[in-house]
């Protein structure tokens, strides 16, 4: 049970850290952050500001995700969701 | 159809003595400097510790958040000030006109920031840190291209670099442009954002700097005066709309003044150091008077280079006395650089600016910390306090590194 808890709080810290990440990238209001939006479409994202994107996730999560993330799982990171589960999974895709 | 005859209707500015036009022509002709001590970065291990830096200027109403995010300063201050102009000229370009639109933005240096930083990751952190914005931030032809981007203009734009005559080689290849009938609109100017560590100590390692006045920076820049000791270095944008006199009238736009003369030269001489007998400046001033066929006797004020260093100020002065021989002692000359330091390749763009404030208002800026007069620099560099004078004909030049010069030539809108 009180491992359960912890595992709550890092979820969410994950969540939150991830939404962060992106609102600071990508100069958008934190409440376009939802877990369907998709980068390019709603947030505006252009290429380079993907390349970036990843870039600050992998120096935040460094640890998390075990390294970096390679240029194929990028590819299949088109949605806030999708990050977060990322992150969740150690740097898996789901 | 094109008479070839081109006007200004616009101005924009950013710099340290005013983020907007009014600000830094009331600076101007109160005399004050806008020099202090560097407070971007620590030059306390430097000799020159004095800058003219932009201190709290805010992008917002500019350019969004994110766009700020992904651009270097120098560009930054050149949508400022170019938006600034556009809204000055009250123009406003439908997408049917957006093609004869341009925009001719120049710059010395390019993205300095953004070159420092991401060298500073490269070498702390190692290459795959490196910004995906670092190119676009840093090209030298990003002001003209963001520029374009925020206005919707399709007509020529590319970027336009000679060091600290970029400003007025862009305004003078911008009225080439409407000149030849290529656009009816040309936004135009200069931006630099260069005072960063690596730059600056660039400059101090070839002594261009003032050493002298680091306890008094207000005094550091004093152009022809025989105690300087070197320039001070600036940043900051200047921005000019220009238009055809068609375009400009049809639309029953306000009229600054008339651009009529443009001339470039190069010394083919040194890298850095002005060639002593001025020949290719000298041959600058004469072919802007003939080009825009203005007898030497009809200019009443020339907005000098006069960096504040020995061989600038001399060399500029001896040029103007082989140009206009008995009629140089009637000129206004004066250098704002005095007040602003110098904004290397927004120089040329800024004094332009305050050229044209100068036909409008009638007020000439001075050439403040003019104390010691210099026997070899012996012309009316209108000292220390600015003065009235009906001007109707101005020039304005400048030299870059690499003996790139250029002047042009304003004068007040005449009949016919």
């Amino acid at each position: 049970m009180a491992e359960n808890t912890s595992n709550n709080a890092s979820d969410l810290s994950i969540r939150e850290q991830v939404k962060n990440v992106i609102t600071e990238v990508l100069g958008v209001k934190p409440e376009q952050v939802t877990n369907e939006a998709s980068f390019k479409d709603d947030l505006g994202a252009d290429s380079l500001d993907q390349v970036e994107l990843v870039m600050k996730l992998e120096e935040v999560f460094k640890e998390k995700i075990n390294g970096e993330i390679s240029e194929k799982d990028a590819e299949q990171l088109t949605t806030v969701g999708s990050v977060i589960k990322y992150i969740e999974n150690g740097g898996k895709l789901a | 159809m094109n008479s070839g005859r081109v006007v200004v209707t616009g101005l924009g500015t950013v710099n340290a003595l005013g983020h907007n036009v009014e600000e830094f022509w009331s600076a101007l002709i109160a005399g004050r400097s806008g020099i202090r001590t560097v407070s971007h970065f620590d030059a306390s291990k430097l000799p020159c510790k004095v800058a003219s830096e932009i201190v709290g200027f805010d992008p917002s109403p500019y350019m969004d958040a994110k766009e700020v995010g992904r651009t270097d300063p120098y560009v930054q201050y050149a949508v400022a000030a170019a938006k600034m102009a556009i809204k000055d000229a009250q123009l406003s370009i439908s997408d049917a006109e957006s093609e004869r639109c341009g925009v001719l933005i120049g710059t010395g240096i390019g993205g300095m920031q953004n070159i420092q930083e991401q060298s500073f990751k490269l070498f702390s952190k190692g290459p795959k840190y490196i910004s995906p914005f670092m190119i676009p931030s840093i090209i030298c032809n990003m002001a003209s291209g963001t520029v374009a981007i925020a206005l919707g203009m399709r007509g020529p734009s590319f970027g336009i670099v000679s060091a600290c005559s970029s400003g007025s080689h862009a305004i003078g290849e911008a009225y080439r442009c409407l000149q030849c009938g290529d656009a009816d609109v040309m936004v135009a100017g200069g931006t630099e954002a260069a005072v960063q560590i690596l730059a600056f100590s660039g400059f101090c390692s070839m002594k261009a700097l003032s050493t002298h006045f680091n306890d008094c920076p207000e005094k550091a820049s004093r152009p022809f005066d025989a105690q300087r000791d070197g320039f001070v270095m600036g940043e900051g944008a200047g921005v000019l709309v220009l238009e055809t006199l068609e375009h400009a009238q049809k639309r029953g736009a306000h009229i600054y003044c008339e651009l009529t003369g443009y001339a470039a030269s190069c010394d083919a001489f040194h890298i850095t150091r002005p060639e002593p007998s001025g020949r290719a400046l000298i041959s600058c001033f004469k072919t802007l008077l003939e080009k825009s066929k203005t007898p030497v006797d009809a200019v009443d004020y020339i907005n000098a280079h006069g960096t504040s260093t020995h061989y600038n100020d001399l060399l500029e002065t001896q040029a103007i006395k082989a140009v206009f021989g008995e009629h140089s002692k009637h000129l206004n000359i004066s250098s704002i650089k005095s007040m602003l330091g110098h904004l290397l390749g927004a120089a040329g763009a800024v004094e332009a600016v305050a050229t044209v404030k100068t036909l409008e208002t009638g007020i000439i800026p001075p050439t403040i910390n003019y104390e010691h007069p210099d026997p070899e620099c012996d012309l009316n560099y209108t000292p220390n306090k600015a003065v009235k004078r009906d001007v109707e004909v101005a020039i304005s030049d400048n030299l870059g590194f690499g003996g790139q010069n250029s002047a042009l030539l304003f004068r007040k809108l005449g009949q016919g």
